[in-house]
């Protein structure tokens, strides 16, 4: 065979392997190239694109922790309104209380887990459906959110510390490499790409040394290129307009820290082996009770950081913060490749998963279509990842 | 002559590598009561599925004559329309629904699509009256006792017209007194008419109501008895139900068992307040060192509710009794302190309580011992790997890649993940509940080869097993258990299978 040959074999195998994997970040740039194309290239500018990152981040980090909820045969409808409510409770203390940003989002970071924890407890101790559990909580949330705004209406947050959350962006350094563009935020992005590369090929040695089978050479040098071009376009694009956001350092870190969590951590796995088979993971000596109360507990406070997010963002914390997002961060672990039995699903797919959500949304408010129809299109788009993640799961059982 | 109401000719069943019925013939007169016995695994729920229609016609080879006339049942509709019921040992009632609603259930009188209750009630009323239930049929089934469940079952059936009554183990549930008033109702019926197919592990029961018993074994119809000629006792039933012939698959082994004892039970008592009933009661054993102990008896006689109580897993329970773990008395409240303890135990259902079938072959090896691999909680994916393939070769898993879906192995391949997974946690004690259920004799073997290799190398097994043959062979000493007591303790020289049944069947 010749080397051509035996390379086109090569990526076959490796994209056959991973399709459902692939298959979300193709649809992500289908999306984004048909947008593209329809508003004369409006959609792919650097302002638009920092503008939709930061939309999606009060979804994102509530989609990462759905995800973990979904996996384990639950569902959290109660974290919309927590996060309204938190918001509006961080809006009070800065407003009213006076306190500073650096104590008020840890006190909310602790209540939204404390939350957690109380929506759990029925579903731990009592088998009540999390579907119920949390709907009383998005009732009751509700009406917090009501009753602490009721005085004051919206209430106005002028701490620029804590706006910056959802409105700043990283500073720059005081000398520029390319001209318009903002330097620190190249040079992160080059330092992502020299850290990816450095930690792909020694977790490659390492392997190699216990004799383990790993991608062969070309796949492996096509997948470092690839990847490390598609932080550097990402780097470069945010440099375009203002640098990085904190909003996306934050959904990154949380992304990185989730990631991590699942993949490399005895607590992740875990969580896996509960959502795969509960009966099965106590035989084991897992305790599903703490597992539930840990993964509840992780989403409450993810919604107390969407709230931070979302109230930061709009500078204010209003009587409906928080409507819907429960749905919407539900459609976007759908999207991102959760499945409902459980076991399956991961936070890149979800955040990717969110990305499509809210990239349908702001390609189509550009291209001016009117909102019945963003949900009709949203709707399909739904209903045609998840049967496309069934269709190719099936497939990939049966090979 | 008139023909008889059923007649089963050259039945044959197979499954996948499995034969479950090879050439049966069955036929039953009208108006006897016909006894169907066996062993676990016999045959005898795979020849009433097949009669049902659970098993379509075409998926078994044969002839069903109902009153000498052929029938073909696609499903179980079929089957009810010629007068066939059966009754499954899993009552098929919806326990928030009442009993008259029950009973009619999917035959609803009706007119135009609309229920006629007050019609509905009387002739519920009417059936309740037939068994002898006396329960008001408005009480929901979840509120009424097992027994009466039972009895609610029957009057279903009977609303049906049905000729054939079909129930199997009905007593093994039920209390003394529900056991007997069932059989009274039993033989009221059969005078009135109904023929009834029973099937039933309570050899007392049989001698009790038969008329007629057919003994099953292998999948092979062994003989057909007449208590009107005097042809059945226990002695004939237990002779015919065993003598499986034991071929020489039972590896030797070569290992000394200590005087040490690892696991003690002593007045091991175990209560379902949901049932209603114990368990188990008055459970004592011993479990030493370098020894496999066999745990014998039916289905049903308490000996995975043994393991799991002991194991930690029984939160609906209410136990007595103490539990010794190398001369240390423990409570485990959950499988995860057992484990840490030194025990281990290897479900009998492996896919719904042994693996996560969307998991792979590594992760599943290293579920229960993942902390083993890790350093402050993340596991070293390198080391674990290098685990997962110890096991894949030292148990010879057969799989492409440790990478695989356990959902796509073999039988016996799952089951060798499972012990992978149970040695890694390196345990003092190896509980195997039916540790070669539905596997293939190749794989058997090995895992034979396996526990003689533990056992030599200094670990207790209890292995519970169905199959006499299996405990025979392997144990050193075995008990045999029988409604939730320990009916018994045999040294494996002294045991044969005779001996074991006549024991497992007294209740």
């Amino acid at each position: 065979m010749t080397t051509q040959a035996a390379f086109v074999t090569n990526l076959q195998r490796a994209l056959g392997q991973n399709i459902r994997q692939y298959g979300m970040f193709i649809a992500l740039f289908v999306i984004m190239i048909i947008f593209s194309i329809t508003t004369n290239g409006i959609f792919i500018s650097s302002r638009n694109l920092s503008n939709l990152i930061n939309q999606t981040g009060y979804i994102a980090v509530l989609a990462v922790g759905m995800t973990l909820v979904i996996v384990i045969r639950h569902i959290d409808l109660s974290v919309g309104f927590l996060a309204g409510f938190l918001g509006a409770v961080a809006a009070i203390a800065l407003r009213f209380w006076d306190l500073p940003t650096i104590v008020v989002v840890p006190m909310v970071l602790v209540l939204g887990g404390l939350a957690g924890l109380l929506t759990a407890f029925p579903v731990a101790e009592l088998k009540i459906p999390s579907f119920v559990a949390s709907l009383a909580g998005w009732l009751i949330y509700r009406g917090a959110l009501q009753l602490v705004t009721a005085g004051t209406g919206t209430i106005i947050i002028d701490d620029e510390t804590f706006n910056a959350i959802g409105n700043g962006f990283i500073p720059d350094v005081a000398f520029s490499i390319v001209p318009g563009y903002h330097t620190l935020t190249l040079l992160l992005g080059v330092l992502a790409i020299v850290a990816f590369v450095i930690s792909e090929i020694r977790s490659r040695n390492k392997k190699l040394a216990y004799n383990f089978e790993v991608l062969p050479t070309d796949m492996f040098v096509l997948k470092l290129v690839f990847i490390s071009a598609l932080i550097g376009l990402l780097a470069w694009i945010m440099a375009g307009y203002n640098g990085l956001s904190w909003t996306m350092v934050i959904v990154l870190v949380v992304v990185a820290i989730y990631h991590f969590i699942t993949t490399q951590t005895v607590l992740g796995r875990h969580i896996y082996a509960v959502g795969g088979n509960p009966e099965a993971a106590e035989l084991s000596g897992i305790s599903v009770k703490r597992i539930t109360y840990i993964v509840f507990a992780s989403m409450g406070v993810l919604s107390a950081l969407s709230g931070i997010l979302f109230a930061s963002r709009l500078r204010s914390a209003t009587t409906t913060a928080g409507t819907l997002f429960e749905l919407d961060a539900i459609a976007a672990a759908y999207i991102g490749g959760v499945s409902a039995a459980g076991g399956v699903g991961n936070v890149i797919g979800s955040i990717i998963g969110a990305l499509v959500y809210v990239s349908l949304t702001s390609g189509m408010n550009l291209m001016g279509i009117d909102i019945a129809y963003q949900y009709i299109v949203r709707g399909l788009v739904l209903v045609a990842a998840v049967v496309f993640d069934v269709t190719t799961r099936r497939r990939g059982r049966a090979g | 002559m008139e023909p008889p109401i059923l007649e089963m000719r050259q039945i044959t069943k197979e499954f996948p590598g499995v034969r479950a019925l090879d050439n049966v013939t069955f036929s039953v007169k009208r108006g006897e009561i016909h006894c169907l016995v066996g062993e676990n695994g016999a045959g005898k729920s795979t020849l009433m599925k097949v009669l049902s229609g659970v098993y379509p016609y075409g998926s078994y080879s044969g002839e069903i004559l109902i009153d000498g006339q052929p029938q073909r049942f696609f499903g179980i509709a079929d089957s009810e329309r010629v007068g066939i019921g059966i009754i499954y040992q899993e009552l098929a009632l919806v326990p928030e629904l009442t009993v008259y609603e029950n009973i009619f259930l999917g035959h609803e009188i009706s007119r135009n699509g609309v229920i006629d209750w007050n019609e509905t009630i009387r002739r519920a009323d009417e059936m309740l009256r037939k068994v002898r239930l006396n329960v008001n049929p408005a009480a929901k089934i979840r509120d009424l006792g097992v027994g009466k469940q039972q009895l609610v079952e029957i009057a279903k059936a009977l609303s049906r017209e049905v000729k054939l009554l079909i129930l199997d183990e009905p007593t093994a549930a039920l209390n003394e007194n529900d056991s007997e008033n069932l059989l009274h109702l039993l033989r009221e019926l059969r005078d009135h008419g109904v023929t009834c197919i029973l099937i039933s592990h309570k050899l007392k029961e049989v001698l009790s109501v038969a008329d007629t018993v057919t003994v099953l074994r292998d999948g092979k119809t062994v003989c057909t008895l007449d208590a009107h000629k005097g042809e059945v006792s226990e002695q004939a039933l237990i002779r015919n139900m065993v003598g499986r012939e034991i071929t020489n698959i039972y590896p030797p082994r070569n290992h000394q068992i200590s005087d040490e004892v690892m696991l003690e039970l002593r007045n091991w008592t175990v209560y379902s307040p949901e049932l209603g009933r114990y368990l188990l009661r008055d459970v004592n054993l011993q479990v030493r060192k370098g020894e496999i102990v066999g745990l014998a008896g039916l289905m049903g006689a308490g000996r995975t509710e043994l393991a799991l109580s002991l194991f930690g897993n029984a939160p609906a329970y209410r136990i007595s009794g103490e539990l010794w773990l190398k001369g240390r008395k423990h409570t485990f409240h959950h499988p995860r302190e057992a484990i840490a303890a030194g025990l281990a135990y290897v479900s009998e259902d492996r896919k719904a309580k042994g693996l996560v079938l969307i998991q792979d072959v590594r992760q599943n090896i290293t579920l229960a011992n993942l902390q083993a691999l890790a350093k402050n909680g993340v596991i070293d994916r390198n080391a674990e790997i290098q685990v997962a393939e110890g096991y894949r070769k030292s148990l010879n898993i057969k799989t492409p890649t440790i990478e695989q879906q356990v959902v796509n192995l073999s039988g016996g391949n799952q089951q060798k993940v499972c012990l992978g997974k149970w040695l890694f946690v390196r345990p003092d004690v190896l509980i195997l509940d039916e540790p070669t259920r539905g596997i293939d004799v190749g794989a058997k073997y090995e895992i034979y080869q396996l526990m003689n290799r533990l056992v030599e190398e200094g670990m207790s097994i209890i292995m519970i097993s169905s199959e006499l043959p299996e405990v025979l062979g392997m144990s050193d000493r075995i008990y045999v258990v029988s409604g939730g007591r320990i009916k018994g303790e045999l040294p494996v020289a002294a045991a044969t299978q005779e001996k074991i049944m006549e024991l497992a069947v007294d209740y």
